[in-house]
């Protein structure tokens, strides 16, 4: 670092023709030794200062609301009074796991995130499959997936809301016209998980479909030629030329979908109307998110909701390593 | 040459975010401005409330701000409480985006007295201020025991019942409001028995009441025992009050005489405006959203009658938040709206009832609103009601205990087929954990 430093010092214009004499000088003229010394704290501080925006904003925003709620989660703290916090050390974690409506929770995230993530993203793959042929109108295509995406959450869930009513939603008068029973969505246990997933897998299944589809379109396309010269079909193309090419793509998009399900929250919320924190009358859609909100701004419970958020953490790390796993087997099987 | 014109490239997207970023900042800064002083020198007055409290409705701001030309009014209403309470909260800890004048719910005001009253202004000593003028049970529910009081009364919720008259006539039922309060007068099962009576003529898709816990929450309203006691323990599972409202939920649930409809949601607006039930508990805010809510088709068709124990459903105060920017000419404003003469003005428009008797006399519903409710004598029967509601105690925490017996309670025995001992179990598994117990 001082090499460089005294590299650049005697590279410096107007200082070029003494280079031999830099070091002798520096200490006879005291202003081209303020220059200098100047000069080196530019070289030194400016990369420093350039990327300090993000970690100035990655400590408020990011670090340090980390670092309080781990400090909140050990503690009572009661949203009608911030000033006020005793300490309870693991308290609040033995009592959530100890809580039946924790591990509800846990459960309803881990089965809503299944049953919204595997048909997305199954659906977005084929999708982008479709809109990668050459297809009138595709810009027009493309821009119709997106739509679903560009709307509000709060928007799509009361649509939805209204369509899984029990009494005159529309889901009820279709499935009745063909002779079942109209179902309770919003009451019965998997009725209502399903009908969050579906506006999870609205919202989101265009969104995807176009990262594939931009992935696809990258894929070289002397490999489908020589591919149907072998004699492939189109089918055949799609699972050894296409899929394996987007491989990276579909692990990214798993991972980015995995965390969205396992932050769910605004779907649901919506989804139960008044009190919609609670997830139903018998928390059966009740998200780690809900749980949370509920825990800490229905309740006022912080500290526990603070405890909720550190094993929401837990949970999202232990994910991701089996990710990883995941990505090194499929990186070996190749 | 293909350096510079790379160099002017990324000139022209430097200069473009950096008119990107100072258009938003200068979004930001006219957004703040707005919130204190407009450019012309005008004081913004925030006003938080949730639901319609009727005072935009019933002109007042317009009103306010004509006799007061350097003010501005702006309303910032979340539908709910159980959305608007919590941010509430947390604008006063952090006294940061708080409202000037600020709504609190009854249920919510013991909680607001007893841990937050040092962030609100003491409106007891305000200029214009005539603690006589309120309902003095009004008055102390707002008030520390060492006599600072955090809100001045708007409305006061006298519970009586309404009904659609087209509906009762279908059914084979008597459609005179005096004749209705008599045959149910007293007792709640004899207003169930009613419901038996309606059930078994319903015109087709209606049902008796649009659910549950309305039928709990009207019930409890009279309740001379709530959820805590004098000194402030929850005595929610021995009290007598909490199990008559229960009981009579269950009798409603089980006797499949209910829309199952869960009160607020977007599906129960619609079970107004396609006539989906015949009864709802009828508190004296709820008769504005009735209008609202049903539209012009349900003009006439709705009736009023007194329910079988008279009680109180809810009601709000104006509190002055000490953080915020204009505390002087928001508690002018807190105060002058919840003048006797204002607050009449509000009943006339909304018929939120005012928690200030000495209006009473001259209260007049607007004639609109009196054909809407087929002329009932609105005035005398929520005056009445309001003179009989026994004095009730509220704790900390009522506002979450109720929504836990509604909400997980009845609603899974109304909407899940539970049985009541199951569904209260589930409410009071609940209770234990909004206490942290």
């Amino acid at each position: 670092m001082s090499e460089t430093a005294e590299y650049a010092e005697t590279a410096s214009p107007g200082e070029g023709d003494a280079a031999p004499a830099a070091s002798g000088r520096r200490k006879a003229s005291p202003t081209s030794s303020w220059r200098s010394r100047l000069y080196r704290w530019d070289i030194k501080a400016s990369p420093y200062v350039f990327v300090a925006p993000f970690f100035l904003f990655f400590g408020a925003f990011g670090l340090f609301p980390l670092l309080y709620t781990g400090w909140a989660s050990l503690h009572r703290l009661e949203l009608t009074n911030l000033d006020d916090s005793t300490w309870l050390g693991l308290e609040n974690y033995t009592n959530l796991l100890q809580s039946d409506y924790f591990w509800n929770a846990l459960g309803n995230t881990f089965t809503i995130g299944i049953i919204s993530t595997v048909p997305q993203l199954a659906v977005a793959l084929g999708i982008a499959h479709l809109l990668n042929y050459k297809l009138r109108g595709s810009t027009l295509w493309r821009v119709a997936m997106l739509a679903p995406y560009a709307t509000s959450v709060a928007s799509a869930s009361l649509v939805f809301t209204l369509l899984f009513a029990w009494d005159g939603g529309m889901v009820n008068w279709i499935i009745g016209s063909v002779g079942i029973d109209p179902v309770n969505w919003r009451e019965s246990s998997w009725g209502s998980q399903f009908a969050v997933s579906s506006i999870v897998i609205w919202r989101w299944t265009g969104y995807n479909a176009l990262i594939y589809l931009a992935a696809m379109q990258a894929v070289p396309h002397d490999l489908y030629e020589s591919a149907s010269l072998d004699g492939a079909s189109r089918w055949q193309q799609f699972r050894h030329v296409t899929i394996p090419m987007l491989r990276p793509t579909i692990l990214f998009t798993v991972v980015v979908s995995t965390i969205g399900a396992t932050q769910l929250f605004g779907e649901p919320l919506l989804f139960g109307g008044t009190s919609g924190s609670k997830g139903g009358a018998d928390h059966q859609f009740q998200t780690l998110g809900l749980y949370l909100y509920d825990q800490g701004w229905i309740n006022g419970h912080l500290g526990r909701a603070s405890a909720v958020a550190w094993l929401m953490l837990v949970v999202l790390l232990l994910i991701a390593a089996v990710n990883l796993l995941i990505a090194r087997r499929l990186r070996k099987a190749q | 040459m293909r350096t510079s014109s790379r160099r002017s490239g990324r000139l022209v997207a430097f200069a473009a975010v950096t008119a990107l970023a100072t258009s938003l900042l200068a979004g930001c800064s006219s957004d703040d401005d707005s919130g204190s002083e407009g450019g012309d020198g005008k004081v913004t007055l925030n006003v938080g409330t949730f639901g319609v409290l009727g005072l935009k409705q019933a002109g007042l701001y317009a009103e306010y701000e004509k006799s007061h030309p350097n003010i501005k009014i702006k309303e910032n209403v979340i539908e709910r409480n159980d959305a608007y309470y919590p941010k509430l909260l947390t604008q006063l800890q952090s006294g940061a985006g708080v409202n000037d004048v600020a709504a609190i719910e009854v249920s919510n005001i013991t909680e607001v007295v007893q841990t937050q009253a040092a962030k609100f202004e003491d409106l007891s000593k305000a200029k214009g201020v005539d603690k006589s003028t309120y309902l003095d049970w009004k008055w102390k529910q707002a008030t520390t025991d060492d006599g600072k009081t955090v809100g001045l009364g708007v409305d006061i919720g006298p519970t009586a019942l309404c009904y659609r008259k087209d509906l009762f006539k279908k059914a084979g039922l008597p459609t005179d409001r005096e004749e209705l309060a008599k045959e149910w007068a007293g007792d709640w099962d004899k207003y169930v028995d009613v419901g038996k009576k309606y059930m078994k003529k319903a015109p087709d898709g209606t049902k008796f009441v649009d659910s549950a816990s309305s039928v709990y929450n009207a019930v409890f309203a009279g309740a001379k025992e709530r959820y805590y006691d004098k000194g402030g323990k929850e005595i929610y599972e021995d009290s007598q009050g909490r199990k008559d409202a229960w009981d009579a939920a269950m009798k409603v649930a089980q006797g499949d005489m209910s829309s199952k409809l869960k009160q607020f949601d977007p599906t129960w607006d619609q079970g107004f405006a396609n006539a989906k039930f015949a009864t709802v508990a009828c508190p004296a805010w709820m008769a504005g959203y009735i209008q609202e809510k049903t539209g012009p088709e349900g003009k006439g068709q709705w009736d009023m009658a007194k329910a079988p124990t008279d009680g109180n459903w809810g009601g709000t105060f104006l509190g002055v938040p000490s953080a915020g920017k204009h505390k002087k000419e928001a508690t002018e404003l807190a105060v002058w709206l919840t003048q006797p003469e204002q607050l009449a003005k509000v009943f006339a428009k909304q018929a939120s009832f005012p928690s200030t008797p000495s209006a009473y006399d001259t209260l007049k519903p607007s004639p609109a609103t009196k054909a809407y409710f087929n002329d009932a004598p609105i005035t005398e029967i929520y005056a009445d009601i309001a003179k009989n509601t026994p004095s009730a105690i509220y704790g900390l925490k009522d506002a979450q205990i109720g929504q836990s017996i509604t909400d997980i309670g009845v609603l899974q025995v109304e909407q899940q087929g539970k049985s009541p001992a199951e569904g209260w179990e589930a409410a009071q598994k609940e209770i234990k954990d909004v206490l942290g117990q």
